[in-house]
């Protein structure tokens, strides 16, 4: 049996409909693991030592354990304690927050590395801790590392087809089901690896631009 | 009863770890002076610059600014606000400039007025461009400051403290950084804030400059206050040995 391409016409909707979803989850997880970084971030170095600790262990457990396993965890297995999220909402929070823990690190080095002179010169027009954080340090920090953060929403893309586990028709998703139709296993994950490298090459584009204004901003 | 001086430093004292690097300090400025602190480095003058807004706290000594104790002993969510408080009365001027990176000139101007006095955008725009054009840099309103001079950024860090309308202004070695050929610059615009009577605490390297500025000058070695008064007796004739001594190397320098 060779190579047969004209499978997949018939198919350009499904196809459409998983480069959508993925795109979709992407982005929303990349959203809450840009500013769930931050966020907790600052939580590490500056929020109370009662909520330090926890925020400690749940980091380390959204590194130390396979991704897969945390979207099963979050779909699956919070049924049972009356938690019953769609799984597009599951599979977004499970890879928006294992990016956030990630994107959480490499924010907490910079913030620590913003020159101590930027709090002290907020801190003498008036503002407070809290203020001169949010509006001066961090945003600094933040600006520093939007190059690793862009390889870390680029890795983000690739996990999303992870998400196909759970049930959501994503790209991989929609390529498996067409092959469970066809049996043209090569032709459809190879136009499936060719869309994922579409929208990749999309996403660095995007990226490039932001480094661009960041750079600027020196 | 007589008025309080405008701005107080009783008994100041700081020490890091068994470092005493404050011994025991008073002075007071009157409203409208200008006052140089000079001496050599690792003499306190910095230090003793900087607990005047509680940047770098006393170990123990007060300071007043204008009948309010600065470094009150409150507790810690209070003395929070009443810093806060102080300091937006308080300009200060670094020797790194300290600009905003992130922020245009604009916006390095009138980030704490918007956040701390609620003032319109209108208004901020506005009191940006008045402060902007008072230093010189109007025209460089919407740069970035990865994209001035050294002594363009220095003014426009002027012009940021100044936005917050303070009664008092601290300088901190303000021309130490600068090449040579750009002190003059930020000279002239704090000679225009001198010749507008704004009280100033300068501490500074420039003998020239606290000469022909200041009202009082105060030598400062070893955490002590060695000498002070007009700039003509401690710069003519000094009555300690240590000034002399420092005023002989500092010219010696020069050279």
């Amino acid at each position: 049996m060779g190579l047969d391409f004209s499978a997949i016409p018939p198919f350009y909707g499904t196809l459409a409909i998983g480069v959508l979803w993925t795109i979709a989850i992407t982005v929303v997880a990349a959203l809450l693991s840009f500013f769930g970084g931050i966020l907790l971030a600052m939580i590490a170095l500056h929020g109370p030592q009662l909520v330090k600790q926890p925020f400690r262990f749940v980091s380390w457990l959204f590194m130390g354990t396979p991704l897969l396993l945390q979207l099963f965890l979050i779909y699956f297995g919070l049924v049972q304690i009356g938690i019953d999220l769609p799984a597009f909402v599951a599979g977004v929070i499970g890879l928006g927050l294992h990016y956030a823990v990630y994107n959480s690190e490499l924010i907490q080095t910079a913030i620590v590395a913003v020159d101590r002179g930027q709090m002290e010169a907020a801190r003498t027009l008036g503002l407070s801790r809290g203020q001169a954080l949010v509006r001066v340090v961090v945003p600094q920090a933040v600006r520093d590392v939007i190059p690793p953060i862009g390889n870390n929403m680029i890795a983000l893309l690739k996990d999303s087809a992870l998400v196909s586990a759970i049930g959501v028709t994503e790209l991989t998703l929609s390529a498996q089901l067409a092959i469970g139709r066809t049996y043209r296993a090569f032709e459809f994950y190879a136009v499936a690896a060719l869309l994922y490298y579409i929208i990749n090459l999309g996403m660095e584009a995007v990226l490039r631009r932001i480094e661009r204004r960041a750079r600027l901003s020196r | 009863m007589t008025k309080p001086p405008f701005v107080e430093i009783r008994h100041a004292q700081k020490s890091y770890g068994s470092l005493e690097v404050l011994k025991d300090i008073s002075l007071t400025v009157e409203r409208g002076q200008i006052v140089a602190i000079i001496g050599p480095s690792g003499s306190g003058k910095s230090t003793l610059l900087r607990a005047i807004n509680d940047l770098d706290p006393l170990s123990s000594g007060e300071v007043w600014l204008d009948g309010v104790q600065v470094n009150e002993a409150l507790p810690h969510r209070q003395y929070e606000k009443h810093i806060n408080d102080m300091r937006q009365q308080v300009g200060m001027v670094f020797q790194h400039f300290n600009l905003f990176p992130h922020l245009t000139v604009r916006q390095n101007v009138t980030m704490a007025p918007k956040l701390l006095k609620k003032i319109s955008d209108k208004e901020a725009d506005a009191l940006a461009e008045e402060q902007l054009d008072h230093v010189g840099m109007l025209e460089r309103i919407d740069y970035y400051p990865s994209q001035l001079s050294g002594g363009q950024k220095q003014r426009v860090a002027i012009a940021r403290a100044l936005a917050m309308k303070p009664k008092l202004m601290l300088f901190d070695e303000a021309t130490s950084a600068l090449d040579p050929e750009l002190v003059e610059e930020v000279n002239q615009v704090m000679k225009k804030l001198a010749e507008e009577h704004m009280t100033m605490i300068i501490v500074t390297h420039e003998m020239d400059f606290a000469a022909s500025v200041c009202d009082r000058v105060i030598f400062m070695d070893k955490g002590v206050v060695v000498e002070e008064g007009p700039p003509d007796l401690v710069f003519r004739n000094p009555t300690q040995e240590r000034t002399r001594n420092f005023l002989r190397k500092h010219l010696e320098g020069a050279k």
